[in-house]
C-alpha cells in the first residue's frame, strides 16, 4: 500500500511538472519578421491593436488621399517581408500568416494588396 | 469690422465702405490663390485632398494618332493589369476610334473615366463605395464594394471594369481585387505625390502631347488657359455630368 502511495505521488509530481512545462512554453507561432527592427508603436500593443490602426489609416488614404502616415499596410510589408521569399504570407513562418493561422482569424488584406515588398530601381539591379 | 468701429466717424459713408471693404476683398483673394499655387504641386504629407483644386484632364483629338496606344500601354503597367481586351479583362482606358460618315475623317481618341462632378455611379452605389474625393477625382472603395455592379450599368462612358479572377502580384499603390468594381483613378497614388497621370506622361514621351493634365480649378494652370483658349466639349454633355475629362477636336 505505501508503495501505491508513493508511486501515485511521483506520478503526480511528474505530471505537475510537465503541466508546468508547457505552461512556461507555449506554442507561440516562430516569425521570420524580415527586415524587423523598431516598429512603429510598442510591440505587445501593435499585436493587439494593428488591425485598428490599418483600418483608421486605410480610410484617410482612401478617402481623403492622405498618404505617407505611419500606420499603413506598405510600411508593414516593407519591415516584415521574410528576406528569403520577399513576402508576409506563403509559410507558417511568414510574418502575417503565420501569427494569423495560430489566432485563427482569416486575413483579408492580402486579397487585394499586395504581399511583397516593393522592389526598388536600386534592389533589382 | 474692427477698424469700422475703431474708426473716428462710427458711421462710414458708402463710398467709404466700398473702399475699405474691397481692400480687404484683394487680400482674401490673393491668399486662396496662393494656396491654390501650392496644392497644384504636390501637398504636404499628412494634408488631405482639397476641393480648391479638380484634377482633370484635356485630351487633343487633333494629336491623338489613330493606331497608337501608348497611353492605354502606360496605364496597365502603371496600375499592373494584363492589358487584354477579353470580355472579362480589366480595360480603364480604351482607345476609341470615330468616323465621321460624311466627311469621311477617322480619328481615335481614348476613354476613360470622365471624373464627372455629378457621377451617376456614385448616385448609385448602395454601399458608397462609389464616392468622389474632395479633388473631383471618382474612386471606388474596394474595402466596402460588394460586387454588385450597378455602377456599371450607370457609367454613360463604358469605363468601369469588373475583376472576375482572383489577382495576384498587385503593385504596392494600386490594390486590385477579385469581386470589385474598378476604373481609372487618374493615377491618384501619383497625383497624390504632385506627379502627372501615366498616360498623360506616355503621350508627351510619344511626342504627341494629345493629354493635357491639370487643376481645373486654377485659372493659371495650362489645362485652364488652353480650355479658356480653344473650344473644348465634354462627351454627353446633354448629361449634364460636367466632366473632369474634356476633349478638343471632336
Amino acid at each position: 500500500m505505501k508503495m501505491v502511495t508513493r508511486l501515485a505521488a511521483i506520478l503526480f509530481s511528474v505530471l505537475i511538472a510537465t503541466t508546468a512545462y508547457a505552461a512556461d512554453k507555449p506554442q507561440t507561432p516562430h516569425l521570420d519578421v524580415g527586415k524587423g527592427g523598431q516598429c512603429v508603436e510598442e510591440p505587445q500593443s501593435m499585436r493587439k491593436i494593428h488591425m485598428n490602426l490599418l483600418k483608421h489609416q486605410r480610410d484617410e488614404t482612401m478617402h481623403k488621399g492622405i498618404r505617407g502616415q505611419k500606420h499603413s499596410l506598405a510600411d508593414c510589408v516593407e519591415c516584415h517581408a521574410s528576406k528569403t521569399t520577399n513576402s508576409v504570407l506563403g509559410s507558417s513562418e511568414a510574418f502575417c500568416q503565420g501569427c494569423h493561422e495560430y489566432a485563427a482569424v482569416k486575413l483579408d488584406c492580402f486579397e487585394c494588396h499586395t504581399s511583397k515588398r516593393k522592389v526598388t530601381a536600386e534592389a533589382s539591379k | 469690422m474692427k477698424q469700422v468701429n475703431l474708426d473716428s466717424k462710427p458711421n462710414l459713408d458708402r463710398r467709404d465702405f466700398l473702399t475699405k471693404s474691397s481692400v480687404g476683398l484683394a487680400g482674401l483673394a490673393v491668399a486662396p490663390g496662393m494656396i491654390l499655387f501650392d496644392l497644384a504641386h504636390g501637398r504636404e504629407p499628412g494634408e488631405a485632398a482639397s476641393n480648391l483644386v479638380r484634377w482633370g484632364m484635356l485630351i487633343d483629338n487633333n494629336q491623338c494618332e489613330t493606331g497608337c496606344d501608348d497611353c492605354v500601354t502606360a496605364c496597365s503597367t502603371e496600375n499592373g493589369f494584363s492589358g487584354g481586351t477579353k470580355a472579362t479583362d480589366s480595360q480603364w482606358i480604351r482607345k476609341v476610334q470615330l468616323k465621321d460618315n460624311l466627311t469621311g475623317r477617322v480619328s481615335s481618341l481614348p476613354m476613360m473615366c470622365q471624373h464627372c462632378e455629378e457621377p451617376p455611379c456614385v448616385d448609385v452605389c448602395p454601399t458608397q463605395a462609389s464616392f468622389k474625393r474632395a479633388d473631383g477625382i471618382v474612386l471606388v472603395d474596394k474595402h466596402i464594394c460588394i460586387g454588385c455592379r450597378y455602377c456599371i450599368m450607370a457609367c454613360p462612358y463604358q469605363a468601369r471594369s469588373f475583376v472576375h479572377e482572383v489577382i495576384t502580384d498587385q503593385k504596392t499603390e494600386v490594390p486590385r481585387g477579385k469581386g470589385t468594381v474598378e476604373s481609372c483613378t487618374l493615377c491618384v497614388h501619383r497625383v497624390d505625390k504632385g506627379e502627372t497621370t501615366a498616360c498623360a506622361e506616355a503621350c508627351t514621351k510619344a511626342g504627341h502631347s494629345a493629354i493635357l493634365f491639370g487643376d481645373l480649378n486654377d485659372p493659371e494652370s495650362a489645362i485652364s488657359k488652353r480650355i479658356r483658349a480653344v473650344a473644348t466639349t465634354q462627351v454627353r454633355a446633354d448629361l449634364g455630368l460636367n466632366t473632369g475629362v474634356r476633349y478638343e477636336g471632336i
